[in-house]
This record gives C-alpha cells, structure tokens and sequence, in this order.
C-alpha cells in the first residue's frame, strides 16, 4: 500500500479545519468515504475531493501535499500513524497529538503542539507564536512528547508547558518558555526578552547567552551529569542536536522566576567540560 | 565423582526464593563509584542479621552506563519485597546520595518497578527537580557539591539465595587460597552476588540452636575441632572447611556460577590440599530449589 496522498487542488480564500484528516479518524474507510468528508472552510464546508486530489490508500501514513499556510488542526489529536506534509501549514498543528509522528517541510502558523500530549513533530521551517502553549484560558500547554523545530520560533514558546522536550535549532522571540510548569525547551540561537517570564520549573536549555530577566537568581557555573543523558536522547533526532560538538556539560545556571515560585532554570552553555 | 582427585559429594545446595534489585552507582571516577558501592553493600552478608545480602556485581565502563561515567553495578537480594524496598532507601540515602559525584540509576528493567529516588528526592527540601529523559524520571537533588541524579524507580525482579559451596581442603591456607581462586572466576559471572567477605564464609551455620533464643548457630558437621566428639561430616585429614555463597537472579546464573567454582577448586587438585566438594542443605525440606553438584559438573 502507498501513502494516502492529498494533493491541494487549489487555494481557498477562507481557512481550512483539516481536524478530520489523522491515520485513527481515518481508520477503516473506503476512499470514496475518505472523499465526502466535509471539511469545514470559512462559512461553508468543502468535500476532501474538492479541495484536495486523492491517491494512495494506507491511511496510517498520511501525505499532504503543496499544502498552505491556511490549512488549520491538521494531525489535531492525532493517535498513532504519520502524517508528512509538503508546503507550509496554518495553525494548530498537532493540536492535543497524543501518539504518531508529524513532518512538516515548510513554516507553521501559531499555536503548534497546542496541548499536545505525545508523539513527535518535526518542522523544517519556522513556526509561529505559542509553539508548545497552552490555549489562552487553559493551564496546561504541552504535556509531553517531542517538538522538532529547524527553523525559528516566535514569541512565547512553551507557555504554560507541563512536560515535554521542545528542541528550537534556529532562535525564538519574546517570552520563551513564560509561565512554564516542567519540561525542557533548548534553543541553539538567540532568544527574545523576558526569556521564563513567570516560570515555575522546567528547564531552558540555551547555547546562546539569553538577556535574563532581574526576576532569575545567578546560581553560578556548575557540571550537570543529566545533561550528557539529555542530549543522548536528542541524538536519536535527525538534527543539529545530534551532532556530539554541539553537546556539553557545563552551564551557567539561573534559578527562577523567582517573581513566582522560582523552581525553574535557565542553563547556559559554558563550554565542553 | 572424582575429577584430579578431589571428591564431589553426591548431595545439593538447597537454595530459597528471594527478591532482587540491580543499581548502577556511578561517580566522577571508577574509585568513588566503588566507595559508594561498597559501603551501600556493606554489612549485608546474610538476611539473618544483615536484613539484605548485597555486593558489587561488576564494574562498568563509562560506555555502559547512562550518564557516560565510570560505574559499578551492584545487587541487593531479600526474603520479601517490603524489606527490599525498605533497605535499598535506606542504604541509597545513607550511602549514595551522600558519597561525592555520585548518581543512582535503575540497572534492571523488568519485574514490579520500586522507589530508588522517588522518596529520596524530599531531600531537596522542595529544591529537587525531575526531568522525564526517554519516558524514565530522574530526580536532581540538590547537593554540596553540586547535584544528586537519581533515577525515580528500580525493578524488583524474583530471584535465588542460598546457592553454596563447601570445599574442603588440609589445611587452612589451601582452603582459603582455593576459595579466593573461585571466587575470582565465580565473580566473571554476571547477574550473581557472593555477598560474603571476600566471596568466603568460614561460619556455616544449621538451622537451630540448643540455645532457644537462637535460630541458627554453628555447622558443627562440618567444624574440624569437633570432628572426635559430634556427629562429623568430616574425614581425619580435613582440616579447614570455608564456603561460597550465591546469590543469583536464576538458576542457570547459579549453576554456572558454581561450576565455575567447582572447576576451579577441581583444577587445583587434590595434590594441592583441596579434597572435597560439598554443599548445605535442610535436607530438601526448607528450599525449593536443589542445585545437585554432580549434575551441575555433568551439564
């Protein structure tokens, strides 16, 4: 069996929910029912076969193909399977993911991994805001698995995180890692202001001196033996965090935010130990 | 059976069902991974006094453990689970949270998982920290010389105690030679523990005592003082009777770990003072477990 391939057929005007598309909703279908799925666009609905051109049938592997930046919830609450796409995507992506794998060869929109659960997505390009958030008014962001990003990411990545590794190889904007509860968000290039803004605990892992906020306690250089481990469950990765020169053990350390309850950590890279 | 004319007994080790653990203790070098392992496994020779038997397994090079340091892997072995828990907190606290550079990892993956940091962590007084590494946690409590890495659980895995040899030997300094020879090579076997001084026990004991106070006292079959005025297991030219006890995750662990031990005694010979091959037993009536030595020596 190939891949289910759907190929964008041309661009609406209107954003696209593409929620129903994930390998588990799709599971058991006939093509032609794959086909009269209605997908919500704007206002009015559009059938899968209008939007996109269909080919191949193995549904735990899904291909969206010349995809935009309109195309919303795609693998939302996805549950096993893979879902690649080919072109840039809107937002949500991988919104409440809880098992499966998402590749995306283009840029994201905002709120990417949105309260995602597991699994592991990958982008090659840049994303939006709120990476990892939570969505406003809720206090859980995500809450496990592992968020690839090759590219850049915006302001606030990691809001209200709870568990989980983000792994940024490009630089992010403002408020990374603001209101964390757990989890570990490293970013190999430059970071915004107020970097863990209100974090509680968890881990910034940084190869860039970051501008700390007043509200973070210096803690000194010190040799951390988590770290080697860290970064050798990285390496499974395909990406800059696998290459073992870009590794080390000794960081400069600051505890906070200690505005709030202070248990979280900003760890800079020092140099090799 | 005779192989270079040391004698086997046609008997058995009569061993019991135990439980198990496996840490790996690791530290900026392999010197104060072993001072950390080796206290934790201090005073831990029989259950009957001790509450665990415990020993260092092997020493692991950095590529075999999980934060890339040189290491130690060590075994604790109890007659029940809540007893196991209870010792490994306790000898973890005392012993390797508070050696220098030390950290404290799972070495077994299967059975029923146990606290190893997740009590321990309430050290860091609020100040420890967990980090979820491939879907296992480990604690980071904060210590003076830094940090205190802790793996959250351990596995209990059901195990054997009470494997033993006997060797008798003319003379004192061939039985302890002979032993510190087996115990070398019985030591190259993995997943098995001779929780003893050295790997050797000079003080066999029997179930019971005439003194009702005490459960087990000393093995006077086998004491070659006595051997004129008891009921001795012992020829005139014994002289000196030592024995190596194994603790192992499975049979197949314990029967080569004592055919090793029983090769090396062969090899050494009759010639060289080491006369006979023996082993403990309650008579088959308190162990499920027989490891008959003539059949070990045939497999």
């Amino acid at each position: 069996m190939t891949d289910l391939t759907l190929t964008m057929k041309y661009r609406p005007n209107q954003r696209v929910d593409m929620s129903p598309i994930t390998c588990d909703k799709l599971a058991g279908l006939e093509l032609a029912e794959i086909a009269a799925i209605e997908l919500q666009n704007g206002k009015r609905k559009l059938r899968v076969d209008e939007l996109f051109s269909i080919s191949g049938s193995d549904v735990e592997k899904i291909h969206i193909n010349n995809s935009f930046s309109k195309l919303d919830y795609i693998g939302h609450g996805l549950d096993g399977g893979s879902i690649r796409v080919t072109g840039d995507v809107g937002a949500y992506l991988a919104m409440d993911m809880r098992a499966g794998e998402i590749t995306v060869s283009g840029n994201v929109g905002i709120y990417a991994a949105c309260q995602m659960k597991n699994g592991f997505l990958q982008v090659m390009g840049d994303v939006d805001d709120f990476l990892g958030a939570a969505l406003p008014g809720n206090k859980k962001g995500i809450q496990g698995g592992t968020v690839l990003i090759k590219g850049s990411a915006g302001d606030r990545v990691g809001d209200h995180m709870r568990r989980g590794m983000i792994l940024i190889e490009g630089g992010t904007g403002d408020y990374c890692g603001a209101r964390m509860t757990a989890g570990t968000i490293a970013v190999m290039g430059e970071t915004g202001r107020n970097i863990g803004y209100g974090m509680r605990r968890g881990t910034l892992l940084l190869w860039q001196q970051p501008k700390v906020p007043v509200t973070f306690g210096d803690c000194g250089t010190h040799t951390f033996s988590f770290l080697p481990m860290l970064f050798k469950a990285m390496a499974q990765f395909d990406s800059k965090f696998s290459d073992s020169s870009q590794h080390f053990n000794r960081v400069h350390r600051y505890g906070g935010d200690i505005a709030g309850i202070g248990r979280g950590e900003i760890l800079v890279r020092v140099g090799n130990a | 059976m005779i192989i270079n004319g040391v004698l086997i007994d046609h008997t058995f080790a009569e061993a019991f069902p135990m439980k198990a653990t496996r840490v790996i203790i690791t530290a900026q070098t392999e010197q104060w991974a072993f001072n950390a392992a080796k206290s934790m496994t201090g005073f831990a020779t029989s259950v009957i006094g001790c509450g665990c038997e415990a020993d260092i397994e092997r020493y692991l090079k950095p590529s075999e453990t999980p934060d890339g340091r040189p290491g130690v892997s060590a075994m604790l072995f109890t007659m029940g689970a809540k007893s196991l828990v209870k010792q490994l907190e306790t000898r973890a606290g005392q012993s390797v949270l508070t050696s220098p550079t030390s950290a404290l990892f799972s070495g077994i993956d299967g059975g029923i998982r146990i606290p190893l940091g997740k009590n321990l962590r309430y050290f860091g007084d609020g100040f420890q920290t967990s980090k979820v590494i491939n879907d296992n946690r480990y604690w980071r409590i904060p210590v003076m010389d830094g940090e205190f890495l802790v793996e959250e659980t351990t596995g209990q895995v059901n195990a054997i105690g009470g494997g033993n040899l006997l060797i008798l030997a003319e003379s004192e300094v061939d039985a302890l030679e002979a032993c510190e020879k087996a115990v070398l090579e019985m030591r190259k076997v993995p997943n098995v523990i001779l929780p003893f001084p050295g790997g050797v026990v000079r003080s066999g004991s029997k179930v019971g005592s005439k003194y009702p106070a005490l459960t087990a006292s000393t093995n006077d079959a086998f004491c070659p003082t006595l051997k004129g005025i008891t009921k001795s297991e012992l020829s005139p030219e014994i002289e000196s009777v030592m024995e190596i006890v194994i603790d192992g995750l499975t049979e197949t662990d314990i029967k080569k770990a004592m055919k090793i031990g029983m090769e090396t005694f062969c090899s050494i010979g009759a010639y060289n003072g080491v006369k006979r091959i023996s082993a403990g037993n309650y008579g088959g009536k308190l162990g499920p477990y027989h490891f008959h030595l003539q059949e070990i020596m045939n497999d």
